[in-house]
């Protein structure tokens, strides 16, 4: 029975140099729709894609992505900014990879938040001086 | 040329003219620097970031039978009570006892001094825990209580060094992330982390301290406070450029407030990951414009103020003094700076968003005749360097 997943893979290091969609749908018969990228070599990235199969292909889909060091995460809910919390320090600036948070406007300086971008890399939640940002999980 | 009492007359007649430390910049390019200093009365500068050096003397009054405190600690943060008997300090970086700082590196440092300093502002209740020894006035050896900052006599914020006129840009030249007060520095140069309001800061406006002296009344964190010594580290001997401005560190000053009218926008805990904790204020300084010369300073903009680009892996902490090079705020801002040839995003550690902010509340409270001026009692100190601490023996 086919099933439909979202789901992030997130690399700390890039282990990208593999071709993982490639033997996604090579190798484990699934098909992928792929909606927002990062993968630059040396840097972490991520891939946010769905993924539709056998749950039987999927599951062993994930243990070969698991054993790359690739971390999955199933549940992207969005993380939690508090707007009122957030002081626009901007500490948090070069810290997300995604620029989901980010400065719109560099004459007020004001940060802004956009939840489509954010992949819950959670660089923002540990590093945040104000906790600003936290985890709905 | 006006005086400090004409100036303040204006203000009680609420027709002062105010304007911040950033519109004055278009103001006078289109009026004219001697025809703006006749208009212009007052200009307001600010600042919000991490303030280390930061803390407040609180008195809890006194309690039945009385103890003459010895230890104590305010949510589990230990205070200094070595005045008297309920007279203690509570400090900004004081972490919470039993906090395994970074003995599981990178430590969190989720709560500490700051963060109690925070709530107390917040007016929400804390647990105070206090030990004594006993004396025949004052036998009581121990008390367990919760209080607020209504219940206490005084809560007088006093901060040692806040305001740094400049600082530095930090980065890392290194093979491994750092941890720093300035944030999280990634590898071979990959970020960089400043901290100041560049033409907003209030000493970046003054220079020479012409008008920020002791006595000068500030705005801190929505209450009104005053400048009561030059802040430690002041070091006014420094590599200025050709307008003046600091090219480093340079001035800090040292404030006072009190506590229980403050606004807890303006005060926050600050936990910086694998460094401490510490607290983030909000500072005001308006800046009377007696003469065009002192107004000329407060037109300064970012692209003319320059912070030193220093390596945090190495430079910094060995004190080799070596800058990888000089950045305008204006780059600083714009999100990227080149150094050594590479380009490096940029984030800062302090707010221009919250300092805009307080500038324009200090500008409509001294237009509604609220906030006066006080001139200085006295100058800061020109001609005064930092020293270090030589580290040596007994005899040597
Ligand atoms: S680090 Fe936190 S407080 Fe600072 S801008 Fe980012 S979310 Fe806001
Ligand atoms: S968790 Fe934070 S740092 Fe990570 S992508 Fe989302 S907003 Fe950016």
């Amino acid at each position: 029975m086919n099933t439909t997943k979202k789901v992030l893979f997130y690399f700390p290091k890039s282990e990208t140099e593999k071709p993982i969609v490639y033997q996604l749908v090579k190798d484990y018969n699934l098909m992928v729709n792929i909606f927002r990228a990062k993968v630059t070599p040396d840097e972490e990235g991520y891939l946010l894609l769905d993924i539709t199969g056998d749950s039987s292909d999927i599951d062993r889909a994930y243990q070969w992505i698991r054993s790359l060091g690739v971390q999955i995460r199933e549940d992207v809910k969005g993380m939690r900014w508090d707007e009122n919390g957030c002081t626009s320090c901007g500490a948090c600036i070069t810290q997300c990879p995604t620029a989901a948070l980010h400065i719109p406007d560099r004459r007020t300086m004001r940060v802004w938040f956009e939840a489509d971008k954010c992949i819950e890399c959670m660089n923002c939640i540990t590093l945040c001086p104000f906790g600003a940002c936290s985890s709905q999980f | 040329m006006k005086s400090y009492e004409e100036i303040n007359r204006r203000i009680e007649a609420k027709k002062a003219v105010v304007l911040t430390a950033e519109e004055v910049i278009e103001y006078v390019e289109k009026k004219g620097i001697e025809e703006a200093a006749k208009e212009v009365d007052v200009v307001t500068t600010a600042t919000f970031g991490a303030m280390c050096s930061s803390g407040c003397f609180l008195n809890f009054g006194h309690s039945t039978p009385r103890i003459r405190i010895t230890e104590a600690w305010l949510d589990d943060v230990l205070l200094y009570s070595g005045i008297a008997a309920v007279d203690a300090y509570l400090g900004a970086t004081q972490l919470r006892h039993n906090d395994p700082a970074n003995m599981d590196y990178p430590g969190a440092f989720k709560f500490g001094g700051g963060h109690v300093i925070e709530k107390l502002v917040a007016g929400k209740p804390v647990q105070l825990f206090a030990l004594s020894y006993g004396t025949d006035d004052y036998p009581r050896r121990e008390l367990r209580t919760y209080i607020t900052i209504h219940d206490l006599n005084q809560a007088i914020m006093v901060n040692p060094r806040n305001c740094y006129q400049n600082y530095n840009v930090a980065v890392n030249a290194g093979e491994r992330p750092i941890y720093t007060y300035l944030g999280l520095l990634k590898p071979g140069l990959k970020n960089a982390s400043y901290s100041s309001a560049g033409q907003l800061s209030p000493l970046l406006n003054d220079p020479y301290y012409e008008t920020i002296g002791i006595g000068t009344a500030v705005w801190l964190a929505g209450a009104r406070g005053h400048v009561y010594a030059e802040g430690t580290q002041f070091s006014s001997l420094c590599e200025r450029g050709p307008n003046d401005v600091p090219m480093e560190g340079a001035g800090t000053l040292a404030l006072t407030a009190d506590m229980k009218k403050m606004h807890p926008k303006w005060v926050r805990g600050v936990s910086l990951v694998g460094y401490g904790v510490s607290l983030a204020l909000g500072i005001g300084i308006p800046i009377p414009i007696l003469n065009p010369q002192i107004l000329k300073r407060t037109t300064v903009k970012d692209s003319e103020i320059y912070a030193p680009v220093v390596d945090y892996s190495q430079d910094y902490p060995n004190r080799t003094g070596k800058i990888l090079g000089r950045v305008s705020y204006a780059e600083l801002k714009s999100g990227e700076i080149t150094v050594q040839g590479k380009r490096v995003p940029t984030s800062s550690m302090s707010s221009y968003a919250y300092a805009l902010e307080i500038a324009e509340i200090l500008k409509d409270e001294i237009r509604r005749g609220e906030f006066l001026l006080s001139p200085p009692l006295e100058r800061l100190p020109l001609g005064k360097s930092m020293k270090p601490l030589p580290i040596r023996g007994r005899s040597q």
